[in-house]
């Protein structure tokens, strides 16, 4: 497994899982792996982004929730937009994006804010703020230190969906399963066939790998090779 | 025609595919069809790092299962994992020989008869941000002629790879690698969806998409997009091949 997703992996294991929801670990594990005042993690619920299914405490979760309440902000444009969205100085007197979210946040400590979409190709299921109380961009490696930790949370988040427990982080992630092209055909299938998502056939596809103990890529040789079809439930 | 001729030709065409609005998978894929069809190998593919550093498969010369196989396996180790980490062409001029050197790759090749192998880095802005992997049937090394334009063909890769949008913002390379690596799954949803809806196979699924997306001018990933969320029905995609299959006659 690449070096930064282990590294997400220890920052998550690190945190007292006691304490805390799965989502919450990851927001926690991004704090400390980049030095941030926080972050905050929302999910599509009906095609909309709504409510906030992970935060580092409750200032943090009030800054998410303002976003989706206003309807602007980088959390809604990282949405929109499908990608990565940053701002380095929400002071910045020249900041003409957001101006209700960037006046509550700076007045709340947050100085600088980086958004990332969690996606899975067409799956689209939310997305990862990060918020520094310093002004700032974020250096190239911890850019990518975030899209692995937004990459994390979209597996633990459709695991979860799919009956994974939480302490099977390291399974989710195991084989890199969004390398291998035939999950994704395997999901476009399991789509067509049970009339579905494709978020809920690649849930489907998920838990069938758990139900018969076997990786995630090889379930889905099977269904793209046409020797399993999955039933509906 | 004469290679110089083919050669000169495909340059331009790429050329005019860049300053134009692209696909970038589209590309990648004309980048590795066009490599075997220019150069003395039987099967291309483009594969990209990631932002976790491991390298994803973009575009194959075609779908056959066990190159495509080989493309996707080299994570940890086989020619285009010590091209990307070295920064530098790698070759194995008898993969039957190299057991030892690539312990998984080497005899998955050797059984997917293939002899030898290439890979070409692909250089961006000083770095390198993947790899051209060439597959030959026979042993031995590309011929003289051929380096440089293999060269050229992964340079070219590179610079669709980061052209495809302006440059915006400061995390440009890594953010447009994940634009690309997030388009390619798309596509493979669509595949997958086109395929169980009018029981094709991938191939077949792949050509359709393609082909409605060069007939209509479109990007293939807004194809893509647009079968997804049912802007576009298949059945656009049934009435094309049947016309295409009697035009054909």
């Amino acid at each position: 497994m690449a070096d930064r997703v282990s590294a997400v992996l220890a920052a998550m294991a690190a945190v007292d899982g006691n304490a805390a929801s799965v989502t919450d670990r990851v927001c926690m594990a991004a704090t400390g792996l980049l030095s941030l005042n926080g972050a905050g993690l929302s999910l599509m619920v009906d095609g909309e982004l709504r409510g906030t299914a992970g935060a580092t405490g409750p200032g943090i979760e009030a800054i998410q929730e303002l976003q989706l309440s206003l309807g602007q902000g980088p959390c809604v444009d990282a949405w929109t937009l499908r990608e990565p969205v940053t701002e380095s100085d929400l002071a910045d007197p020249v900041l003409l994006r957001w101006p209700a979210f960037a006046q509550e946040a700076v007045e709340t400590g947050v100085r600088a804010v980086f958004a990332f979409p969690l996606q899975l190709g067409a799956i689209r299921i939310g997305v990862l703020a990060l918020y520094r109380e310093r002004p700032g961009g974020l250096s190239g490696d911890e850019f990518g230190d975030g899209l692995v930790l937004a990459d994390v949370a979209v597996h633990v988040v459709l695991g979860l969906q799919a009956g994974a427990r939480p302490d099977t982080l390291h399974e989710l992630l195991a084989g890199q399963p969004a390398y291998w092209a035939e999950v994704h055909q395997a999901t476009g299938m399991i789509s067509a066939q049970l009339g579905v998502s494709l978020e809920e056939a690649f849930v489907r596809l998920r838990a069938a790998s758990f139900a018969a103990s076997r990786q995630l890529r090889d379930v889905a040789g099977d269904v793209v090779e046409r020797r399993l079809r999955l039933e509906p439930s | 025609m004469a290679r110089e001729q083919r050669i000169v030709e495909t340059f331009v065409e790429f050329a005019d595919t860049l300053v134009a609005h692209f696909d970038v998978v589209e590309f990648l894929h004309r980048v590795a069809e066009r490599s075997v069809e220019l150069l003395d190998c039987v099967e291309a593919g483009v594969l990209i790092a990631d932002a976790a550093g491991g390298l994803r498969v973009m575009a194959s010369s075609s779908e056959r299962a066990e190159a495509l196989e080989l493309l996707q396996a080299q994570n940890a180790e086989g020619p285009c994992f010590e091209c990307f980490q070295r920064a530098r062409l790698v070759f194995s001029t008898d993969l039957a020989a190299d057991a030892a050197r690539w312990p998984l790759f080497a005899p998955a090749a050797v059984r997917a008869r293939f002899g030898s192998v290439h890979a070409v880095p692909m250089r961006a802005h000083g770095k390198t941000i993947g790899a051209l992997n060439l597959f030959r049937s026979n042993v031995g090394r590309l011929a003289v002629p051929d380096v440089p334009v293999s060269q050229g063909m992964a340079d070219i890769a590179a610079i669709g790879l980061l052209n495809e949008r302006e440059a915006r913002e400061t995390h440009d390379t890594v953010s447009q690698l994940q634009r690309a690596l997030q388009s390619r799954v798309v596509i493979e949803q669509a595949k997958g969806l086109l395929a169980e809806r009018l029981q094709l196979s991938m191939d077949e699924a792949f050509a359709r998409l393609r082909g409605y997306a060069r007939e209509h001018s479109h990007r293939l990933s807004q194809v893509a997009d647009e079968l997804i969320d049912g802007r576009l029905a298949d059945t656009a995609l049934i009435e094309k091949a049947r016309r295409r299959d009697a035009s054909d006659r």
